[in-house]
């Protein structure tokens, strides 16, 4: 299920939503290899939502926010809906801080409530807390 | 496991650890001994030394004793204004100072080029103007991260951006 990407971000396929996420050291060649693999993915596997896990993701600058909204554009242009999940508080703030809204992105506080607005449930007979336990 | 959870596990292989905490990266030292750091100066001439430069300011936020939200701020104005002396500057170098007043001390980036220099300084500062393909909110964005912020440009010769933050206390 897990298919390495080349940017070391999986790619996971889950009907019809990609679920992925940014790791830390995000330099700039990573950041557009990331874009360009995740929207060859939407279109390669007809995806119809996208979500990025960015709780591991410490700062955004203006380059990585521009990347997440032309992003999220390519998405939309290719009938995907792509939802940015967990932003780290001060992230937040610092993004306001430099007048970036990242206009157009489609936010949630973490990535199960972003699976859940694309409309993914999770199995009934999943345990409960299997969340905490899958981060060691 | 649930999809995340294997996300989550993934992306911990991958870096090596469970979730991040950033006050925790790294055990301050040199804070608590009192001395005063000597500045030290990083090339900003290639996308490499951009992260090097993140991590290198990021590590002195936090011997400067400062909190997440301003370490989160100093490092977003670092990677702003080396990435402006790399691409805008035509490569240049980020100084880490370490300033301190009788009853205050901060952090002082001084991010130097021998650019073009800037030709409208006040127009550079605006919010959304670009004469590249950024965004153009790097310089009057940076310029609102931090407490103090200079820039000192002149066309043809190069341009020098002077920007402190004070730990708050
Ligand atoms: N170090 C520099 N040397 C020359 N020009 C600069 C420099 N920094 C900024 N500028 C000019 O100011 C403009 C605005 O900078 P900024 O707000 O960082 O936006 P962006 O980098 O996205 O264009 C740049 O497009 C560029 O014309
Ligand atoms: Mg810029």
């Amino acid at each position: 299920m897990t298919v390495p990407a080349s940017t070391g971000v999986p790619i996971l396929r889950l009907g019809d939503v990609l679920v992925t996420g940014l790791l830390n050291e995000l330099d700039d060649k990573t950041a557009v290899a990331f874009a360009d693999e995740l929207t060859e993915r939407i279109s390669s596997d007809g995806a119809r939502g996208v979500l990025i896990d960015i709780s591991r993701l410490e700062i955004i600058d203006s380059y990585v926010a521009r990347m997440l909204m032309e992003l999220t554009t390519m998405s939309r242009l290719l009938g995907a809906r792509v939802i940015v999940a967990g932003m780290q508080p001060p992230v937040a703030i610092t993004l306001v801080e430099l007048g970036l809204q990242l206009t157009g992105v489609e936010t949630a506080l973490n990535a199960e409530q972003g699976l859940t607005a694309l409309g993914w449930h999770r199995s009934p007979q999943a345990p409960e807390g299997v969340l905490r336990d899958a981060h060691r | 496991m649930t999809p995340i959870g294997e996300l989550h596990a993934a992306m911990a292989d991958l870096t090596g650890d469970g979730p991040e905490k950033p006050e925790k990266r790294e055990k301050s030292e040199a804070g608590v001994t009192g001395g005063r750091e000597a500045p030290s100066m990083y090339p900003v001439e290639s996308e490499e030394d951009l992260l090097t430069v993140r991590h290198a300011v990021r590590a002195a936020t936090i011997r400067a004793g400062f909190g997440i939200v301003d370490q989160t701020r100093v490092v977003t104005a670092a990677s702003e204004l080396a990435r402006n002396a790399y691409i805008h500057g035509g490569g240049g170098t980020l100084t880490i100072e370490h300033p301190a007043g009788p009853d205050r001390t901060g952090l002082r980036l001084v991010v130097r080029d021998k650019g073009p220099g800037i030709a409208d300084l006040e127009t550079a500062l605006t919010d959304g103007y670009t004469t590249g393909a950024g965004l153009g909110h790097g310089l009057g964005g940076a310029r609102r991260l931090m407490d103090e912020f200079e820039v000192d440009t002149t066309e043809g010769r190069g341009t020098t951006v002077v920007a402190t933050r004070w730990a708050s206390r």
